[in-house]
């Protein structure tokens, strides 16, 4: 099946079989290989992306489903918000060995634009779907509180 | 540990490799553009006419820090900034990049990057700095001793000229036999604290390239339905099903029958043809054990006559200061099979060279092991096999195997092919947790005799389980008089003075497949050295952490580790928890390094445990990198905290129960609250930072649950298992 996808800000044009995780459409159609996979059943977060601004598991977001919604992956993210949480992520040097942290950011990011100030209880309660093996969540915690703060000055 | 770099064989390497260019894949992924001006110094350093300086790293980066660590020891030397060096990954190539504490292998483990590389990086960048500073004084005229090199400038003598300048005359040079290093006085990077990782905006940005991220040309994905339980043999199938799958391309029984290789377009396509590829198993070898078995044969080799007297001496007189103690604590202690789940799956790619070699992409953390492996499966001059290591997504140690498991998996997916498209062999996590290579179970149980002081007078120790280096290579390693240490280190080594130790062990049979997980022994050893020192203490009436400190009165091996513990004590404010919350201790040595952690929590086993705070304390000899120590730490007690609280692999009939993360469940943000490090200032050489931190986290975390639900003992993991909640 051809589908059109708005990816990014540009339309891509894509063959796949419905039923195919998007996930698989970005990373092995499209080459971008910034989004993850971890698990493949929602239970990690590596493969976050956004859709219409919402993060959502690309591994368990179906093809045929997507529509015309903007998809946004790691690689597309302009927001000020992404911006102050990459910033912070490298102030802190948040990552070890960072294959959770693309799924990370963007579910940092869509905290944030939903809530510019979120406690350290909201912040575990939004990112608790983010495994992070490495366990580098004391960093996560911080980073996410210093984009915060970068946002506001 | 000692580590001797040969300086001969330095710069041997050094004369061969000056003025070779080097051409390879940088970490970005992206093809190095090996200007023509570009020399190598010595096996280590690359300079470009431009100024560019780029680290060679033996090391393979999974998060622990070595593409950072090693860089910052070469810009010490050669007067750096951080910002003027880069770093490439090392080819496969043991002659230069060894590891020094593993003999003629080249690999990454046992927390020893930084341990084996401190003093051969760092006389690597003092080469390169002596050598163009002769460049420069040459063509200046000026006495060498005159010159210095200063942010990637040659100053002195009134003049000043970027290094690059002199890279063409400095690369012609003979080696200097004896650099001379800078006096730890004089370092600027080395300690400091503000030094960032080199690659964190790469892997903040979706840019950095993992194993898992190579798509070649015509790539085929490659997946392996493998039997349903380990050792079973494919005898037959049936690809009919998956061939109704859009992009499957084929299926085949690898030649060793250990599965069947599904190739595919993509990985959708590869997933989705094995669902229905039916398989015909032999299944006659196959494993059959249930882990209740596994457990019940541990415990009983626990009660019977050990099979090795670990440290030699006669159980005797340990047993008549048993019976004389004044007191005697007691306990029994089981450890389950556990995964490694790195969160990248395996995977690797290979594919033919022009030349008629083989090139692998790895995260590849034992280089030497799947180079021979593959030399040897595609019958080819070790030279004619290369492997471009990339980065890797976390290991704990699963990434290196003494068979290099994966890597063949992939050599005979490929071999069978007609080798003109490139073959990626990729893991699912399912694959991952149900096909994995596990922390093999382990049980003790520990009877500690006290005098009416509270002094330990006795202390007879008994170990079960499988020995994970017997019958494989690293069997001279580890294994002596039939002991391998690393089922007793941490017990046997102990720095507590412990007077009246005996230490039995017994090799239980071999049950699945097992491996090395990060701290190794220590991940059950400290558990149980830590929670009996504090139920002795409790039986003694004394304070846990004055009760360890008197049993660490004596040499510098006790001192360095009363050290730690007094400094996470303070830290931690021991002993005054805020109401309502309650603390446990542990203090452990392991790869060289001493770490106390204090965990304080809230709540009690019954009705939910949150930890609310871990302190911890750290002496790892010098601290090249401090805020990256931190971070190990930070990571070493989260994975340690992450298993004992609610995870394990079990098996029925043979069979792992747990497929994915739903059951295999990771830390998680909220189960950690605070997480607070310090580092101990030294002056002895850097020891391990990549395991350290996790030894001491689970037995830490059982104290303060025992003090906070009427002395409850956890002597069986997981916890949740056993009477303990978390909220
Ligand atoms: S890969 Fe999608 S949540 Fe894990
Ligand atoms: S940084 Fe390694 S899994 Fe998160």
């Amino acid at each position: 099946m051809q589908y059109e996808l708005q990816l990014n800000g540009k339309t891509h044009s894509v063959e796949a079989e419905p039923g195919t995780p998007l996930l698989w459409v970005i990373r092995d159609e499209l080459k971008l290989t910034g989004t993850k996979f971890g698990c493949g059943v929602a239970s990690c977060g590596s493969c976050t992306i956004h859709l219409d601004g919402e993060p959502v598991r690309s591994c368990q977001t179906f093809i045929e489903d997507v529509g015309g919604s903007e998809v946004t992956t790691i690689e597309g993210l302009e927001s000020r918000e992404a911006k102050a949480v990459q910033q912070a992520w490298v102030e802190l040097d948040v990552v070890q060995c960072g294959y959770c942290q693309s799924g990370q950011v963007m579910s940092a990011v869509g905290l944030l634009k939903e809530n510019p100030r979120p406690s350290a209880a909201e912040i575990d309660d939004y990112m608790w779907g983010n495994a992070c093996r490495c366990a580098t969540y004391q960093r996560i915690r911080a980073g996410i509180q210093r984009a915060s703060e970068i946002m506001e000055a | 540990m000692t580590v001797h770099t040969s300086r001969r064989g330095f710069l041997k390497g050094a004369a061969a490799a000056t003025a070779v260019l080097m051409v390879g894949v940088r970490p970005g992924g992206v093809l190095a553009s090996a200007t023509a001006e570009s020399k190598m110094f010595n096996p280590f350093v690359k300079i470009g006419s431009d100024g560019t300086v780029t680290a060679i790293v033996k090391h393979f980066e999974k998060g622990q820090g070595p593409a950072t660590g090693l860089p910052t020891l070469i810009a010490e030397e050669l007067g750096l900034r951080m910002d003027q060096i880069d770093y490439e990954f090392a080819p496969s190539n043991p002659q230069h990049y060894a590891n020094l504490l593993f003999g003629q292998f080249q690999g990454t483990g046992g927390s020893t990057a930084m341990a084996n590389s401190f003093m051969q990086y760092r006389q690597a960048g003092a080469a390169a700095r002596e050598m163009l500073i002769s460049a420069a004084a040459g063509e200046w005229g000026v006495d060498v001793a005159e010159l210095a090199i200063e942010e990637g400038m040659v100053v002195g003598a009134g003049k000043s000229a970027p290094i690059g300048e002199f890279v063409a005359a400095a690369a012609a040079m003979e080696p200097p036999a004896e650099p001379t290093l800078k006096h730890p006085a004089e370092f600027r990077l080395i300690g400091d604290p503000d030094v960032r990782r080199l690659d964190t905006a790469i892997k903040s940005n979706g840019t950095a390239k993992f194993a898992m991220d190579v798509h070649l040309p015509n790539q085929m994905v490659a997946v392996i339905k493998r039997p349903p339980r380990k050792d079973g043999l494919a005898v037959g199938m049936d690809d009919s099903g998956a061939r109704e799958v859009k992009g499957f391309i084929n299926a085949a029984i690898l030649p060793n029958k250990a599965g069947v290789a599904v190739y595919a377009e993509n990985t959708w396509a590869a997933l989705q043809a094995r669902e229905a590829l039916q398989v015909e198993w032999d299944m006659s070898q196959a494993e059959s054990r249930s882990s209740d078995e596994i457990k019940a044969e541990i415990l009983a080799a626990l009660d019977a006559e050990p099979e090795f007297n670990v440290l030699k001496n006669d159980h005797g007189p340990v047993q008549t200061a048993l019976d004389g103690a004044a007191m005697v604590v007691e306990e029994t202690f089981y450890f389950p099979l556990l995964a490694h789940a790195p969160m990248e799956p395996l995977n690797c790619t290979i594919e033919a060279t022009a030349d008629g070699g083989i090139l692998l992409h790895d995260g590849c953390q034992f280089p030497t092991g799947p180079h021979m492996a593959l030399a040897q499966i595609f019958q080819l001059p070790m030279e004619k096999i290369q492997i471009n290591t990339m980065l890797a997504g976390g290991s704990f140690g699963r990434r290196a195997t003494p068979d290099a498991d994966y890597q063949v998996e992939a050599a005979l997916a490929f071999v069978m092919t007609d080798r003109s498209r490139p073959v990626k062999l990729v893991w699912s996590r399912e694959d991952d947790i149900t096909g994995g290579r596990y922390r093999p179970a382990f049980g003790h149980k520990v009877r500690i005799g006290l005098d009416a002081g509270g002094n330990i007078v006795g202390w007879d120790h008994r170990i079960a389980g499988q020995s994970i280096m017997k019958g494989t290579p690293f069997e001279a390693f580890s294994v002596h008089d039939g002991v391998d240490h690393s089922s007793v280190e941490g017990v046997s080594d102990t720095p507590y003075r412990i007077p009246g130790q005996f230490v039995g062990l017994t090799d239980t049979q071999k049950a699945t497949s097992l491996l090395w997980w990060r701290s190794v022994g220590h991940t059950h050893t400290a558990y149980v050295m830590e929670v009996m020192m504090d139920l002795a203490a409790k039986a003694a009436g004394r304070d846990p952490v004055a009760f360890r400190l008197a049993h660490l009165d004596g040499d510098k091996d006790q001192a360095r580790m009363a050290g730690v513990l007094k400094l996470a004590a303070e830290k931690g404010n021991w002993g005054r928890p805020p109401e309502g919350r309650a603390q446990g201790v542990a203090v452990h040595k392991s790869f060289g390094s001493y770490v106390a952690e204090v965990v304080e929590i809230s709540g009690n086993a019954e009705d939910g445990i949150r930890i609310e705070k871990v302190t911890c304390a750290v002496d790892c000899g010098i601290a090249v990198n401090p805020d990256i120590v931190k971070a190990q730490m930070e990571g070493g007690i989260g994975y340690g905290i992450g298993h004992v609280m609610r995870d394990q692999i079990t098996l029925t009939g043979g069979e792992v129960d747990q497929f994915n993360f739903p059951d295999y469940e990771p830390l998680r943000i909220s189960d950690i609250a605070a997480i607070d490090v310090h580092i101990v200032a030294s002056q002895e050489m850097p020891t391990g930072v990549g395991e350290p931190g996790t030894p001491p986290a689970a037995p830490a975390l059982a104290n303060a649950i025992a003090t906070a639900s009427n002395d409850l003992r956890v002597s069986s993991l997981p916890m949740t298992e056993n009477g303990v909640s978390f909220a």
